[in-house]
């Protein structure tokens, strides 16, 4: 019996804190509030693809730091103006080089790295290309080369087994 | 030609190699300002001294300055004061400071407490400008020349290395250069 009520004990407790961790935590629409969907849209996307510059390898969704709350903040403010994402973006690459997008413009500099994989996945083809040529030329004229004896002898040996 | 051909992937191993060697030495936190042969952008502020007086890119108008950026939170700042003293006094180097996201009592106590290399100093307690400029972290130091234009950008402490060979050159090529 004893058991029974502290077991009940227990659980009501238990419950009690779970309705009070179930406040639903802070979220972006409370921080940063938008009227609609589409501006919510454009603005999580835009905060995932921009990179912060203090802390490299984040974007500034994800960053702490306080150029990326700037940077936030900024966002927000032109997404609520009715900004387009290319016109953020355009701002921030402004202010702190083609480094702060996750997707770079295509040019000169960037050349390289955006076609590398191309480049790789040709030389790939072409090696594969050049193997399957060569051993295909080994195999062409097999058999062709031999007098009507030597094919009996061969298909009596492929029969035998 | 079929032996030549064998050493192929040892001679694209080597090159990689040399080209990837290059870039380890490379500070990648030195990004170059977006703003080198731009003007200077647009702003309002007070002087840090004189809170009614408000200051615009006309400060940088006639003279190749440096502009610092800085605040009395940021501890490489101490760092490189004696420094901006230095060049200030021995060197002549017109020093526009930009006082940071910070405080104007605590920004004014350490003037007075280390000394002042500035012949301005713009107060900045949101950091519009340092964001217009693309500052992501304190001390920045900028060359600017007599027209007001962008020239060159140093991430991190001013030191008389860093003078002699990145600002040194740089501000006297500007210097020359309209005279």
């Amino acid at each position: 019996m004893r058991h029974w009520l502290m077991m009940l004990l227990v659980m009501a407790v238990a419950t009690g804190a779970l309705a009070q961790s179930g406040n639903s935590p802070a979220t972006a629409q409370d921080i940063y509030p938008l009227a609609t969907e589409a501006e919510r849209e454009r603005f999580d996307r835009l905060l995932n693809e921009l990179r912060c510059p203090k802390c490299q390898n984040q974007n500034i969704a994800d960053s702490d730091a306080p150029i990326a709350e700037d940077m936030r903040d900024e966002v927000y403010r032109m997404v609520k103006d009715g900004a387009d994402e290319q016109t953020v973006v355009a701002s921030m690459v402004e202010r702190f080089g083609e480094f702060v997008h996750y997707k770079p413009a295509f040019d000169a500099r960037t050349a390289l790295l955006w076609l590398l994989p191309a480049i790789v996945v040709l030389i790939g083809l072409l090696v594969i290309v050049v193997i399957v040529r060569r051993s295909g030329n080994g195999g062409e004229d097999d058999g062709a080369h031999l007098t009507e004896e030597q094919r009996r002898q061969a298909d009596e040996l492929l029969r035998r087994q | 030609m079929k032996r030549a051909l064998l050493f192929l992937p040892v001679i694209v191993a080597v090159a990689f190699g040399i080209f990837l060697y290059t870039g380890l030495g490379k500070d990648p936190q030195e990004l170059e300002s977006a703003l080198i042969g731009k003007p200077v952008p647009a702003f309002e502020l007070a002087d840090l001294k004189y809170p009614d007086r408000t200051l615009t890119p006309d400060v940088f108008q006639g003279q190749v300055s440096l502009l610092n950026v800085w605040g009395t939170w940021c501890p490489a700042c101490r760092d490189e004061h004696d420094d901006l003293i230095w060049l200030a006094e021995e060197k002549g180097i017109p020093v526009i400071g930009l006082n940071y996201k910070d405080n104007r009592n605590q920004a004014l106590r350490w003037l007075q407490d280390l000394g002042d290399p500035y012949q301005i100093t713009l107060f900045d307690p949101q950091g519009k400008l340092g964001f217009d400029l693309g500052v992501y972290g304190a001390p920045e130091t900028y060359v600017i020349d007599k027209q007001g234009i962008v020239r060159y950008r140093h991430v991190g402490v001013v030191n008389p290395e860093v003078w002699e060979q990145k600002l040194g050159p740089v501000v006297r090529r500007y210097q020359q250069e309209g005279s």
